[in-house]
C-alpha cells in the first residue's frame, strides 16, 4: 500500500484550497505525454482525490515532430467531491510546443494557468504548427496566466553532471514539467519515483536523470518569483474501502480473470490486435499463473472461432476487438448462437465507419451488437458505464454466458478503455458465484435438451465418455440436435434461441431511476455517457427540475419494467455518441416519443453541453 | 491411459445412425470408410476424438463419425480446432475439409495452423471443384477449367496444396487417393501417429461435378506410370516395369530410364525426415513438368514442438515461478490507498 508523504517544506508562498481542478498535458506524441498524465493521475489518486481522465492521442505512432496531427493530450479532472467526467474547461494547461498550444488553447479557461515550453517556439516550430506569428509575443495569450519556461534548457542544466547524450536529456523534460505540476498542486513525488525506479531498473542512469529532472521542476517553481500561488485539493469522501486507480481495459481484463476463477474453469482469450482493445490482450497475457491462455490469432475471425473452439472444449472462451473486428466476427457470432456455447465478445468501440477514428471514442456499434448478424440471431448485450464498471460487466457477461449457454456481447468504448478512475477493490466475497456444470451422465443424454428455467442446453465437453455427439451451424432438430430442415422445427428453434435470451431478463435487476422517480424529464443513457449525464442532471435538479436518469447496463434483453418507467416522465431524452441508435430501439419497442441527443465527434459529451441540452428540452 | 482398460473397437463403433447424404458414387464414402477402419486401430478412447469441419461436401464428415464433432463455418475449421486443442491438448483433433474450404476461404487459417504446428490432423479432400454449391471451379482446378462460373475456362493458376503446406513449414505432409484404400489407410495411420500438424491431401473424385478429376492418374492402366508411391529410405522408382527413376540434376529433379549406366544408386533415396523443406517442395510440384509422376505417400515427417505444448509449458513455468495466482492479491496489485 502506498503511503502519503508530506510535501517538502516551502517558503512563504500562498496556498489556495480548491474543490476540484482540471489539468491537461499536451505535446508531441513522442514527448511522453501519456506517461506524464498517467503519473499525475496515479499521484492524485493515491492522495485520495476522486478523478476522471481523458487520454487523447493520434492514431499515428509518431506523426512528424511538432506538427498539428502529432499532438497528444492527457486530461485529468480531480477533486475533493465526486468527479463524473474528465472536465469541460481546463484550469491548467501544459503545452510542450506551438502545435500543442494551438490545438488545446480553446479549452483553457480565461485566466487559466498556461505553462509553455518556450524552447520550442522557434520560427521552424511555429511554421510546423501553421502559426503566422509567435503567440508568446502577439497578445494571443493575454487572457491567460502564462508561465513561459525554458524546459529544455532547464532540464539540461539540471542533468549536466550526468553526462547523458542530448536525446536522453530531452526525454526527461516531461518529468521536469511533471515536477512543476506537483508543486503547483502540492502533490508528493514518491509514487512517480517508485514508477521511475521500476521502469528503468536496467538503466540506473535514467532513474537518476528522470528523478533529478522532476525534482528540478519542483524546485524551479519553489524558487522562481513567477509562481506565487499553489493549490490544495483535499481528498474526496469516497465510500470506505481499499482503492486503486484503474482504466477500463485493465478492469475488463481483471473481470474476466475473476470470472474464470469464480467459475473454476480456464479462461481462453482469442484476439487480434486492434486499437483500442489491444490492452486487454496485453493485460491478460500476463496472467499465466491464473491459467489464462491468450491466443493472438491470425485474424479477427480466427480470434473468435478459436474462442468458440475453446468454449466447446470447456474453457470460458472470450474475444476482444473493436468495431471493424466486430464486423469480421459477425458470421462466427451466428455460429455461437446456433451451437449454443458460452462466449463473451468485447467490442471496445471507436469512431467509424471503416477504419474511422481508431483512437477516438464513439458508441455507434450498438445496432451492430444488437442486430448485426444474418437471420434471427439474438445475443444478450451489456454495456459498461465507467472504467471501473468494466470489471463488473465482464463478470456479469461471463456469468450469463455460462448459465444460459449463449454468446454475450460487452460494449465498452475508447473513452472507458483508456480513461481511469479510482476503483474500490472488491473483496472476493463480493464477487458473484458462477456455477458451471459439465454433463457427464450418458443416460438419456440429448445435446439439445434444455434446462426448463434457463433453456440452456447441456455442456458436454469432448473427452467425456459416452456423450459423443455432433454440433454445428446447420439447423438442428429440437432436443436431438440432428440436422433438420423442417419448417416448423426451424421456427421452433428460432423461437427457442430468442426465448433463451429473453429468459435472461428474469434475473436482471429492475430499473430504478437516479434522481426523481417521475417528473418532467427522463434521461436514458448507456455506456460511457454515464458521467456527463450524471453531472449535468445534478446541476439541473439543483435548480428545482424533476429529472430522472436511467442508465442501461442491459441492452438486450432490456429490463422488464423499463416500459413502465419511461411512461412516468413527460419527456425522454437519449444522449448518445452516435446518430440515435438506442433512441430508435426505445421508440420502436415502447412507442414513446423519446428524443435523441447525438454527438459524433470522437469525444465524450461535456457536462455543460449536456446541461444546456437538458435546459433546452425542459423549455 | 493404459491400453488394458481400452474397449476393443471395431469400425462399427465409429459409425453413426445418421443417414449419409453424399451423392452415390462420391469419393467421400471411401475416405469415410478408411477413417472408420483406422480409428479403432489407434488405441485411443473414442471420446478423445474430435472432428472439426468447415463447409462443403467434405465438411459433413463429422456427422458420420461417432465421435465428438463440430461442423463449423466456411474455412474456419483450423481456427476452431486450434481453440479446442489449446484448451484440451490431450484430445485427438482432426479436421475434415476440402480444397475450397481449406485453400480458398480458409487459406489463412490453414497456413497459420501449420506454421504453429498445432497437433491437428487435416484430411483435405481435393476434388478440384466446388461440389456443394454445384460446380464452380476451385483453387485447385487446372487453368482453363470450364465450370458453371467459368464457361470460357478459368484464368486462375491452381495451388499445389502440398507446396502450400510445405511453404507454411508443415511438419507432416502427405498425399493419398480415395480409391487406393490400403494406401489411404496407411497414410491416415501415419498422420495419426505424427505429433504436430498433419496435412494429407486426398485426391477425391466428385462424380457429379468433376467426374474423372484424377482419372488420368488413377486408372489402372496408367497409374504406375503416372503416380509414384514414395517411401522413406527407398529410391524414387516408378513405372509399370519399375524401370524409371528420379535423380537430382543440379537443383532440379530429372526423370531417368534405369539401365544404360544408370543404376538405383544414382536415384534420390526418399528422406521424409529432411529438415530442409526444399526437397519435399521439389517433390510436391514435380508433376507440373510433363513426364513426371505425381507423388503419393509421406513427403515430409519431421519432429518439432507442438504449439499447445509450448502454451501449456509456459503456463506451468510461470505458475511454478510465481505460485498459483491469488485473485484477491491480483485485484489489489499496484498502488492502493485506504479510505476510512
Amino acid at each position: 500500500m502506498g503511503t502519503i508523504t508530506q510535501s517538502p517544506p516551502r517558503k512563504s508562498k500562498k496556498r489556495e484550497v480548491l474543490e476540484k481542478a482540471v489539468i491537461r498535458f499536451c505535446g508531441d506524441s513522442g514527448d511522453g505525454i501519456q506517461v506524464t498524465g498517467n503519473q499525475f493521475t496515479n499521484t492524485v489518486a493515491l492522495y485520495g482525490n476522486d478523478l476522471a481522465t481523458f487520454p487523447d492521442y493520434p492514431a499515428e505512432i509518431r506523426a512528424p515532430k511538432g506538427t498539428l496531427p502529432g499532438v497528444s493530450g492527457f486530461q485529468v479532472h480531480f477533486g475533493s467531491t465526486e468527479i463524473y467526467t474528465p472536465g469541460d474547461a481546463v484550469d491548467a494547461l501544459v503545452a510542450m510546443n506551438p502545435a500543442a498550444l494551438k490545438m488545446n488553447l480553446t479549452e483553457l479557461k480565461k485566466n487559466g494557468i498556461l505553462i509553455v515550453n518556450v524552447d520550442n517556439f522557434g520560427a521552424g516550430d511555429l511554421k510546423k504548427a501553421q502559426m503566422a506569428s509567435n503567440p508568446l509575443e502577439d497578445h494571443t495569450l493575454d487572457a491567460y496566466r502564462v508561465f513561459p519556461v525554458e524546459l529544455m534548457k532547464l532540464t539540461s542544466a539540471a542533468l549536466k553532471e550526468l553526462g547523458l547524450d542530448a536525446k536522453s536529456v530531452d526525454r526527461c523534460k516531461n518529468f521536469f514539467a511533471l515536477g512543476m505540476c506537483y508543486w503547483l498542486y502540492n502533490r508528493p513525488m514518491e509514487s512517480t519515483f517508485r514508477w521511475i525506479e521500476d521502469k528503468f531498473k536496467a538503466k540506473p542512469q535514467l532513474i537518476e536523470a528522470n528523478k533529478l529532472a522532476m525534482k528540478a521542476g519542483y524546485a524551479y517553481c519553489e524558487a522562481t518569483e513567477a509562481f506565487q500561488v499553489s493549490y490544495e485539493i483535499p481528498p474526496a469522501k469516497l465510500a470506505p474501502g481499499l482503492y486503486r486507480n484503474i482504466s477500463g481495459n485493465t478492469a475488463l481484463a481483471l473481470g474476466f480473470v475473476a470470472a474464470s476463477q469464480q467459475a473454476g474453469i480456464p479462461l481462453f482469450l482469442g484476439s487480434y490486435p486492434i486499437t483500442p482493445a489491444s490492452d486487454v490482450l496485453h493485460e491478460l497475457s500476463m496472467y499465466k499463473d491464473f491459467g489464462v491462455v491468450t491466443f493472438q490469432a491470425e485474424d479477427e475471425i480466427a480470434a473468435v472461432t478459436s474462442a468458440i473452439g475453446a468454449s466447446y472444449a470447456g474453457s470460458l472462451g472470450i474475444t476482444t476487438t473493436s468495431g471493424p473486428g466486430m464486423a469480421l466476427k459477425t458470421e462466427a457470432l451466428g455460429l455461437a448462437v446456433a451451437v449454443e456455447l458460452p462466449l463473451v465478445i468485447c467490442d471496445i468501440q471507436r469512431g467509424g465507419p471503416s477504419t474511422g477514428l481508431p483512437t477516438k471514442t464513439e458508441q455507434a456499434d450498438l445496432l451492430q451488437a444488437l442486430y448485426g448478424r444474418n437471420s434471427e440471431a439474438p445475443i444478450p448485450v451489456l454495456a459498461a458505464s465507467s472504467p471501473g464498471d468494466c470489471f463488473w460487466v465482464a463478470l456479469e457477461a461471463s456469468r450469463i454466458a455460462l448459465k444460459y449457454m449463449v454468446p454475450v456481447i460487452v460494449l465498452s468504448d475508447g473513452y472507458l478503455a483508456n480513461g481511469a478512475e479510482p476503483w474500490r477493490v472488491p473483496q472476493p466475497s463480493e464477487l458473484p458465484s458462477i456455477p458451471v456444470h459439465f454433463t457427464t451422465d450418458a443416460r438419456g443424454f440429448m445435446p439439445y435438451s434444455r434446462d426448463p428455467k434457463t433453456l440452456a442446453r447441456p455442456w458436454a465437453i469432448p473427452g467425456t465418455p459416452g456423450l459423443e455427439h455432433r454440433i454445428g451451424g446447420i439447423e438442428k432438430q429440437d432436443v436431438t440436435g440432428n440436422i433438420n430442415y423442417e419448417p416448423l422445427n426451424h421456427e421452433k428453434m428460432c423461437r427457442l434461441r430468442a426465448a433463451k435470451v429473453e429468459a435472461v431478463a428474469q434475473e436482471i435487476p429492475e430499473v430504478v431511476p437516479a434522481g426523481d422517480p417521475s417528473g418532467e424529464l427522463l434521461i436514458v443513457g448507456w455506456g460511457s455517457t454515464y458521467g456527463p449525464i450524471t453531472a449535468a442532471m445534478k446541476l439541473k435538479r439543483a435548480k428545482g427540475h424533476k429529472i430522472g436518469h436511467v442508465h442501461l447496463r442491459y441492452l438486450n434483453p432490456l429490463p422488464k419494467n423499463l416500459g413502465e418507467v419511461l411512461k412516468r416522465y413527460k419527456k425522454i431524452l437519449v444522449p448518445e455518441m452516435n446518430m440515435g441508435q438506442l433512441v430508435m430501439v426505445l421508440r420502436a419497442k415502447y412507442l414513446v416519443d423519446a428524443q435523441g441527443y447525438d454527438k459524433i465527434q470522437g469525444k465524450p459529451f461535456g457536462t455543460s453541453e449536456m446541461a444546456a441540452k437538458i435546459k433546452e428540452v425542459l423549455q | 491411459m493404459s491400453t488394458e482398460t481400452l474397449p476393443v473397437y471395431t469400425k462399427k463403433d465409429f459409425q453413426t445412425d445418421q443417414e449419409v447424404r453424399w451423392c452415390p458414387g462420391c469419393g467421400d464414402y471411401a475416405i469415410l470408410s478408411a477413417v472408420q477402419s483406422v480409428f479403432p486401430e489407434l488405441g485411443i478412447p473414442k471420446e478423445k476424438f474430435v472432428i472439426v469441419s468447415g463447409i462443403g461436401c467434405s465438411s459433413r464428415f463429422p456427422y458420420y463419425m461417432n465421435t465428438y464433432g463440430f461442423h463449423s463455418i466456411h474455412g474456419r475449421a483450423p481456427a476452431v480446432a486450434t481453440g479446442v486443442k489449446i484448451a484440451h491438448p490431450e484430445l485427438e483433433v482432426w479436421v475434415a475439409t476440402g480444397d475450397g474450404d481449406s485453400l480458398s476461404i480458409g487459406g489463412n487459417h490453414t497456413i497459420h495452423m501449420l506454421r504453429r504446428n498445432v497437433g491437428i490432423k487435416v484430411l483435405m479432400f481435393n476434388n478440384r471443384i466446388y461440389g456443394l454449391t454445384k460446380g464452380q471451379y476451385s483453387p485447385t482446378s487446372e487453368i482453363g477449367k470450364k465450370s458453371k462460373s467459368t464457361p470460357f475456362g478459368s484464368a486462375d493458376r491452381p495451388f499445389y496444396p502440398l507446396s502450400l503446406a510445405l511453404g507454411a513449414d508443415a511438419t507432416f505432409v502427405a498425399r493419398s487417393v480415395d480409391v487406393f484404400q490400403p494406401h489411404l489407410k496407411a497414410t491416415v495411420k501415419r498422420a495419426a501417429a505424427h505429433k504436430g500438424s498433419s496435412f494429407i491431401e486426398i485426391m477425391q473424385n466428385c462424380n457429379i461435378f468433376n467426374d474423372g478429376a484424377w482419372e488420368s492418374l488413377t486408372e489402372k492402366e496408367v497409374r504406375e506410370d503416372h503416380i509414384i508411391a514414395i517411401e522413406h529410405g527407398k529410391p524414387l522408382i516408378f513405372g509399370k516395369n519399375k524401370d524409371k527413376g528420379i535423380r537430382m540434376n543440379g537443383l532440379e529433379l530429372e526423370v531417368v530410364q534405369l539401365g544404360n549406366g544408370i543404376a538405383e544408386k544414382d536415384l534420390i533415396v526418399h528422406d521424409e525426415k529432411n529438415h530442409n523443406p526444399a526437397y519435399a517442395f521439389l517433390l510436391s510440384r514435380m508433376d507440373s513438368t510433363p513426364g513426371f509422376p505425381t507423388p503419393i505417400g509421406v513427403l515430409r515427417a519431421v519432429d518439432a514442438p507442438r504449439y499447445e505444448d509450448r502454451i501449456a509449458e509456459q503456463i506451468r513455468e510461470v505458475t511454478a515461478k510465481r505460485g498459483k495466482g491469488d485473485l484477491a492479491k491480483l485485484l489489489r496489485q499496484g498502488d492502493t490507498w485506504e479510505v476510512k
